[in-house]
């Protein structure tokens, strides 16, 4: 009896299941869901102000954990020895379709003017934190490496990767230049741990978790985003098919 | 007995008695059209939905909220067992909730089922394309149902409820009048009544947008652009689950409404629905 109804149940499965493999394998339909995402990553930039600002929260609200997800460590022995030495030998590299490359130590970078932000992060999952993040914001180091005027994307090169793919992800110049999208190298009124991407990470504050990209080695100012990974802006983009417009 | 049910509704009585039998178009193109649009994309929402739910099955209020703090409602599992905890009560739910078989038989810890989630076998990616890309079909065609039927005077023939309709007495009348399976018949049955003018009030004004309200909180593109919404809904976290407490309103809405269907004669309500013409039940005695 037991077994007849399971077997009713796996059944019923079963067409459910094959419904929605053949939806998501029909062109019309991908059409369809194409078409829905382009749709709100268009309308949120139309009713969305360039410059419109992220919530910022009071020092009393932050996490009292904030937990750290993805890599939490980057496997790579180049890696390994940069922390072991303290980030002293390390450099941010600023490059790509740029007047005037950059490379900057962790030294120079906290040098730089800094802005501080407490913020909530949001993964794709579902849970928030909030914290504080200090950092130089990109801006500054873009204006000061001189955007050619056929770049039209900012790509973030990271020194963690997943079975031997490397981390990285984009941005357009509208977040790029957002007065909240900073390199911070402080956290929580300390220098960034490594598991929250140390030295250097992303802070996109208007976009999900995956797009803050931490571990951040290079910044490469791009035309197309098509030359890079398997062409679709980012990691979690080209393996798993997120949302390349994180906002919502 | 059929005009006092009629004067009960608040409505004008018709220039010809109308009696069981008869056949009276009861929706307009507009309401058709809508009705079976957000069969399809609700269908949808619920299930990729659910999908969402399943990367993070608990649900928090305030703005912030992951592992380590205090969820109000969380579905787990153990290495054998499914739970579902909503405060300090704690359901087992094995099978059902927290761990369950998947479609090749092999039992998995997922919040929610999969064939309960879309597109099917855990892929959180794909479920929120569907999300979003169903959120326009129930957005758009909703909007237009709207205007059509403020314009058309849907809403103010149909759907007002009128202060004598909403005394205590007829609504327990009509609660019991339910409770026994007892639909008008004959010309009260040409209008909605007090029960069903309620329900499609609460969906149409206050389920559906706040839905949409909650949905468009969660996304931090928004939360920038219109930080009022997360002031009005007591930020990130609490929307999220006012959106989850919503979306089970809406499926308790769906499953009741089905079951009125079904007793109150499901050839001549889905008929109706598809063609506009309802065939007024016969007086049983």
């Amino acid at each position: 009896m037991s077994l007849d109804r399971r077997g009713l149940l796996l059944g019923a499965g079963g067409l459910l299941l094959g419904g929605c493999d053949r939806l998501s394998q029909s062109k019309p339909f991908q059409g369809f869901l194409d078409a829905g995402e382009g749709l709100t990553s268009r309308v949120q930039r139309l009713i969305i102000p360039r410059d419109a600002l992220a919530p910022e929260f009071s020092a009393a609200e932050m996490s009292p954990v904030f937990r750290t997800n993805g890599n939490s460590m980057p496997a790579s022995p180049a890696y390994a020895q940069l922390l072991a030495g303290n980030f002293a030998n390390w450099s941010l590299v600023v490059d790509g379709l740029v007047t005037r490359p950059l490379a900057l130590s962790l030294e120079q970078i906290r040098g730089l003017p800094a802005r501080t932000q407490i913020t909530r992060h949001d993964c794709v999952e579902g849970w928030s934190a909030i914290g504080q993040w200090t950092g130089v914001p990109l801006a500054l180091l873009l204006k000061a490496a001189g955007l050619r005027s056929e770049a039209r994307y900012i790509v973030f090169h990271c020194a963690d990767d997943f079975g031997g793919t490397p981390y990285y992800e984009s941005i357009d110049l509208i977040d790029a230049f957002h007065p909240q999208t900073i390199l911070a190298w402080g956290m929580n009124g300390r220098p960034l741990e490594v598991g929250h991407g140390a030295p250097l990470r992303l802070r996109v504050e208007r976009q999900l978790g995956y797009k803050q990209a931490k571990y951040v080695m290079r910044v490469e100012a791009v035309d197309r985003l098509s030359r890079i990974g398997r062409g679709k802006g980012g990691y979690w983009e080209d393996v798993a098919g997120y949302q390349w417009y994180a906002g919502i | 007995m059929a005009t006092s049910a009629a004067e009960l509704s608040g409505s004008a009585p018709p220039a010809e008695p109308l009696k069981g039998g008869d056949t009276v178009y009861r929706h307009r193109l507009s309401t058709r059209l809508w009705h079976w649009i957000n069969a399809v994309a609700i269908t949808f929402m619920l299930g990729s939905g659910l999908m969402i739910f399943n990367a993070h099955p608990r649900l928090y209020w305030g703005a912030a909220g992951a592992n380590a703090d205090h969820p109000w409602l969380e579905i787990g599992a153990t290495r054998t067992s499914g739970y579902l905890r909503v405060g300090r009560v704690k359901l087992d739910t094995t099978g059902l909730l927290g761990r369950s078989r998947g479609f090749d038989g092999q039992e998995r810890t997922y919040a929610f089922p999969d064939w309960a989630a879309a597109p099917g076998v855990y892929d959180l990616a794909g479920g929120r394309r569907w999300h979003f890309a169903f959120a326009w079909l129930l957005v758009i065609p909703g909007l237009a149902f709207w205007l059509f039927s403020f314009a058309n005077g849907h809403f103010r023939r149909d759907l007002r409820l009128t202060g004598s309709e909403l005394r205590p007495a007829n609504l327990w009348h009509d609660v019991k009048q339910h409770a026994r399976l007892r639909f008008p018949t004959g010309a009260a049955a040409r209008d909605y009544n007090v029960l069903q003018k309620l329900s499609y009030v609460a969906l149409i004004f206050v389920f559906l947008p706040l839905m949409v309200l909650t949905g468009l909180a969660m996304s931090p593109g928004m939360d920038a652009g219109w930080p009022w919404l997360l002031t009005l809904l007591g930020g990130r976290q609490s929307a999220r689950s006012l959106h989850f407490i919503v979306a089970m309103a809406i499926l308790g809405f769906i499953v009741v409404h089905l079951l009125m269907v079904l007793l109150a004669g499901p050839i001549n309500e889905v008929r109706s629905m598809i063609t506009g013409r309802y065939k007024l039940p016969e007086d049983q005695r």
